[in-house]
């Protein structure tokens, strides 16, 4: 992905913004301009969601594109946020520990790297929300 | 609105065609089409070409007059188009070519799809391939075509108790209906172990639970129902032509385990042509995954949510079962050149609707119906075919 187009959705990966539409209340991540159930875009606003959710499903991938094949296997996931969107992302624990309903939470971590150029994509990934000592 | 029948087919082999091009591809397709149609090349008004990323896969752009040109009609300065919606782009040339002919535009039109793959290396082709999906919220956090697939199954598994067996016996069944099909890619049988044994991609999807990477070309010649006749004996007439949206991540699905945009294109379809699933004698359906084969069976209401597994597994899918799914060996193993996939289906309904299938015949067949998916499910086309008007 070019360098201007990561760059313009920084603040969304990084802190985990999305939208919300303030004339029914959805929320959005990743963000949308126009509220899909309204249809309407001027009463979009910006909203932060906290970074906990639960994996509603996951798959371990063991061969990836370029930009991901020095990270493979790893534990890809469709988190449902507590806040109600769900989101695609990476989940950072054991292949014996990820299930259907972990509860997890978003941590900053490196995406992967394009060959090429040598970009580095920094992001949300997730851990489980309970470490083992904290049981 | 007129009513549209196909009167003529082409396709080529399907495989790693490293000594054919892909204008050569389409031609090959286009020409035999066109002579299995028993027309001359001056009477043809418009062309549509299928394909998803020529800019990636060859370089090329402006695929319409590419074609157009080497077909030998910009002389005639045809309408020429090219229509993309990623691995329903074939399918989608198709219905662009039965509305143009529908609406009396246009009454005699080429539409084919080509994709020509094996150009570049396996990784360029995955990644070219991932744009497909949502770049910026899906493929930039590594999502895979596999992965994606793999989801969907893992949800299916853990709901509905679908079991990786189940999901294999999609793969020996499709290799064997290839087994049975000159242009397939493989033309192999394989056992559900060699599935279950062969080298994991996406959990729990192993490389048998995927589609090939595949070059080839299909197109169909297609005309006013009314003056079909003059051309053909048998002309095959499109009972229904649908086509319907989803979101393009897989992620804001409402249901992870639905292509709603599946379930919308069919009941469309079915409403156009007056029919129910019940009344469809086999079909072609886009089996990129073998999980994508069970969820076709359901969304397109054949079996109920969930069943797709255990249908597949007791045969009732197999050639002489009684919904007989994929006959030509499924994108799995007649191979998946993505933009040519939707117009092959098409080319297998009529062959089989002929009587000219072969040893895959189908006895007694009359109305086929073919599905076609872009994505995860972004896109849905879905197509109904009968042997009576
Ligand atoms: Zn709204």
């Amino acid at each position: 992905m070019s360098v201007p187009r990561f760059w313009r959705r920084l603040k969304n990966v990084y802190n985990l913004i999305g939208t919300q539409c303030e004339n029914c209340g959805m929320y959005y991540y990743p963000p949308r301009s126009l509220c899909p159930k309204c249809r309407r875009s001027s009463l979009i606003i910006p909203f932060k969601f906290k970074g906990e959710g639960e994996v509603l499903t996951y798959t371990i991938v063991h061969s990836a594109t370029k930009d991901f094949e020095k990270h493979v296997p790893y534990i890809l996931a469709i988190i449902k946020l507590n806040e109600g969107p769900n989101l695609t992302s990476q989940v950072i624990c054991s292949p014996e520990e990820i299930h259907i309903g972990m509860k997890v939470k978003s941590v900053f971590r490196k995406l992967g790297e394009e060959s090429e150029k040598g970009m580095i994509y920094y992001g949300t990934k997730f851990v489980p929300l309970l470490n083992h000592s904290g049981k | 609105m007129r009513d549209v029948a196909i009167i003529g087919v082409g396709c080529t082999e399907f495989g790693e065609l490293w000594e054919k091009s892909f204008r050569e591809l389409f031609v090959e397709a286009g020409v035999s089409a066109i002579q299995d149609a028993n027309i001359q090349g001056g009477k043809i008004d418009a062309l549509f070409v299928g394909n998803m990323s020529g800019g990636r896969f060859i370089e090329q752009e402006h695929l319409g007059a590419l074609i157009a040109d080497y077909s030998g009609l910009a002389s005639l300065h045809i309408a020429s188009t090219r229509v993309e919606a990623a691995c329903a782009s074939g399918g989608l040339a198709l219905r662009q070519g039965i509305i143009a002919v529908a609406s009396g535009y246009h009454d005699i039109v080429i539409a084919g799809g080509a994709e020509k793959m094996t150009d570049v290396d396996v990784e360029t082709t995955t990644h070219a391939l991932t744009a497909a999906a949502d770049r910026e919220w899906e493929g930039v956090m590594g999502a895979t075509f596999p992965g994606l697939y793999a989801m969907i199954a893992r949800l299916h598994m853990h709901r509905y108790g679908t079991t990786q067996e189940q999901l294999a016996s999609v793969a020996v069944k499709n290799h064997h209906n290839g087994s049975m099909n000159p242009k397939a890619q493989f033309q192999n049988e394989i056992s559900i172990d060699a599935v279950l044994n062969s080298i994991m991609v996406a959990d729990p999807l192993h490389v048998f639970d995927c589609s090939p990477i595949t070059d080839g070309a299909a197109a169909v010649v297609l005309a006013p129902a009314d003056v079909a006749k003059k051309y053909t004996d048998t002309p095959i007439y499109v009972k229904a032509s649908a086509q319907a949206s989803g979101t393009l991540s897989l992620h804001d699905r409402p249901d992870i385990t639905t292509l709603d945009a599946t379930v919308a294109a069919g009941n469309r379809a079915y409403r156009m042509a007056g029919l129910s699933p019940k009344d469809i004698d086999f079909a072609e359906v886009h089996d990129c995954f073998t999980i994508a084969e069970i969820c076709a069976l359901e969304d397109l209401g054949f079996v109920k949510k969930g069943e797709g597994g255990k249908a597949t597994e007791s045969g009732m899918t197999a050639i002489g079962g009684e919904i007989p799914i994929n006959p030509s060996g499924g994108l799995k193993a007649c191979g998946h050149p993505v933009g040519a996939t939707g117009v092959k289906q098409a080319v297998e309904i009529v062959l089989q609707l002929r009587g000219e299938a072969g040893k895959r015949e189908i006895a007694g067949a009359e109305i086929g119906l073919t599905h076609n998916v872009g994505g995860s499910g972004g896109t849905a086309v879905v197509h109904i075919f009968g042997r009576e008007r």
